[in-house]
């Protein structure tokens, strides 16, 4: 019950047989402890690569670009072998058909934004190269900036530029390494709906990596989890998100409190169960809490995850809720960030909850305040260790 | 001034300058992104020729050169002499003595751009040889003139390399570094003040080139 219609490294075969697949089967050892073990396959559209920084996001993008070699694997697209260990096969970077938008985009300095766009273009003759220019800095909405160097230009125009250049030679897949992660927070929302606009028609598999999680919802027809090096998830966000299972994806599904838990008692009839809840050094800091019902033994360790929106805080002791978990504490900080206050509270666990700026004053919330702490038994999510 | 010498001087200086870009070139390229881990023994052997006495690397080539060596003794069968004191032997020792002053500059603009260029080039489809003609070579132009400025000015300054493997012979392998000692020798001031003016002249203005251009902004990528 822990996963909905949630599936990891076995979905390889179910796409395999869609035309436009893009299949990607690696290992790859990126560290002494760590490296990269995926089998997973994309179709046609966009699909989010989401994960932490180091999570391997980027060698992956880099094998399939060619840059990089696997350790072992499969990668083809469309039925076209682009590396295959077992078979010796490795097309190499120039002769994949791959559109990069590289993380720091990698225009060249000393080309002009035409120039750039050209430059994987010296194949075609003169007027076709001209042309095709022209009409990708019309789509791009950059058609004046064409005599311009990378350096005159703003974020968001660079942005633009390294995509178009990428696109321009038409290719069979597109990669983008977190291309809003070097613009300002302003612009960032802006391009990404322009850049949703750009690629959201191409008949193509696109590759987006991002951790952040904004993009993910305004993007993602399909998301991947990266976790650890290995597939956590796939599916869309909602299904994704709905059933989170590892931690990446919690914190993807914004899980500001995450818990160790133990199973301490189930309660079949009422579909609900009991956990210890608290940090595993500390033996005493625990409190049980009560949890939605997933497929688990009595004693069994598991994560538990809570969205600092999701508590309710009282000031005096509450009587008559239908919530099943109500903790005594008491408030440890009170901090802002932009329209909401964030309280950290021990209540035997130490939690993060989120206020508006309303509440603090009306309830008069201060440092070392006797509070009650309220979670809803489905606020408590259950995740795989 | 003796003419001779001087157009001797040049024409040395040109022809080692031409040869050491067209050989600084690879070595700069390994230097600047190859991370082998005892790569800094090469660095440290091609940067050899700045600091041994110019007699030592003189002596090496002589006798690398001459009858001594398997090397000469092959030389000198098939042309008849060894290849010491000749011009030849002039620019191979100068080569030698020259070399950091080509590669380093070389290696350190190299070494400043980012190598996700030489990606994005790949990935568009560009072979690496041309991607080295239109990548690296014009985001490496300040170096390249640099190397080129110094291993110029440097050559034309040399005297003990040339002295000990050319042997001062007139219109062969004296240079005007060794003309002014030969004139000091002589009493001849007046002369050598001329031919030592020239000499200071030519190597401030090369000095001034490569200045200039390494204080003028350059848009290089930043490496990360």
């Amino acid at each position: 019950m822990l996963s909905a219609r949630v599936t990891d490294n076995s979905s390889a075969e179910q796409v395999q047989s869609s035309p436009d697949a893009l299949t990607i089967r690696l290992r790859k050892k990126l560290s002494s402890s760590f490296g990269l073990d995926v089998d997973f396959a994309l179709h046609r559209g966009i699909t989010i690569l989401f994960g932490a920084s180091g999570a391997g996001k980027t060698t992956l993008l880099d094998c399939v670009a060619g840059l990089r070699a696997p350790d072992s694997g499969h990668i083809s697209i469309s039925g076209r072998v682009l590396f295959d260990s077992e078979k010796g096969v490795h097309l190499p970077a120039t002769h994949r058909k791959v559109g990069y938008v590289f993380q720091d985009l990698a225009l060249f300095p000393h080309l002009s934004v035409e120039s750039n766009i050209a430059y994987g273009l010296s194949h075609l003759a003169a007027p076709e190269r001209k042309q095709r220019v022209e009409r990708t800095l019309e789509m791009m909405g950059i058609p004046s900036l064409g005599r311009r160097r990378p350096v005159q230009l703003s974020g968001g125009e660079r942005q633009r530029a390294a995509l178009a250049r990428a696109l321009v030679t038409d290719p069979s897949i597109l990669l983008l390494d977190e291309p809003l992660a070097a613009l300002d927070l302003p612009v960032r929302m802006k391009i990404a709906d322009d850049l949703r606009r750009s690629i959201q028609n191409l008949r193509i598999p696109v590759i987006y990596v991002t951790h952040n999680r904004d993009e993910v919802f305004m993007l993602g027809e399909n998301l991947t989890v990266l976790e650890n090096g290995k597939i956590s998830a796939q599916g869309t966000p909602h299904e994704v998100l709905s059933a989170p299972r590892g931690e990446t994806v919690a914190q993807l599904a914004g899980f500001e409190n995450i818990f160790d838990a133990q199973v301490a008692s189930i309660h079949e009839e009422r579909g609900t169960m009991t956990c210890c809840v608290g940090s595993a050094r500390s033996e005493s800091a625990q409190v049980s809490l009560e949890t939605p019902l997933v497929r688990a033994q009595v004693g069994e360790n598991l994560r538990v995850g809570i969205s600092a929106g999701d508590v309710l805080l009282a000031t005096s002791a509450p009587a008559g809720l239908s919530a099943r978990n109500v903790l005594p504490g008491h408030l440890l900080s009170l901090s802002q960030r932009d329209a909401i206050i964030v309280a950290r509270v021990d209540c035997g666990i130490e939690l993060s909850v989120h206020l508006t700026l309303g509440t603090r004053d009306s309830l008069g919330l201060t440092p070392g305040l006797q509070v009650w702490v309220i979670v809803k038994t489905h606020s408590c999510h259950l995740l795989a260790r | 001034m003796d003419w001779q010498a001087f157009w001797l001087t040049i024409r040395l200086a040109l022809t080692v300058t031409g040869i050491l870009i067209v050989l600084g070139f690879p070595i700069a390229y390994w230097m600047a992104f190859s991370r082998w881990r005892w790569k800094f023994l090469v660095e440290a052997v091609v940067a050899l020729p700045i600091v041994l006495p110019p007699t030592v690397l003189g002596f090496y080539v002589l006798v690398a050169l001459g009858q001594r060596s398997p090397f000469g003794r092959w030389w000198q069968s098939m042309t008849g002499h060894t290849l010491a004191f000749t011009f030849e032997g002039l620019v191979i020792g100068s080569i030698l003595y020259s070399l950091p002053f080509a590669v380093q500059p070389l290696a350190s603009s190299l070494s400043g751009i980012d190598a996700r260029l030489l990606d994005a080039s790949a990935v568009l489809g560009v072979s690496r040889l041309r991607t080295f003609f239109r990548v690296l070579v014009p985001l490496s132009l300040s170096g390249l003139v640099t190397g080129v400025a110094l291993t110029f000015a440097h050559t034309m300054g040399e005297f003990g390399v040339v002295l000990m493997v050319g042997g001062n012979i007139p219109g062969l392998t004296r240079t005007l570094s060794i003309n002014i000692y030969d004139q000091v020798q002589d009493l001849n001031y007046a002369a050598a003040n001329t031919t030592a003016l020239v000499l200071v002249a030519i190597a401030f203005v090369l000095l001034s080139l490569v200045y200039s251009l390494n204080r003028r902004f350059w848009s290089v990528w930043p490496r990360n």
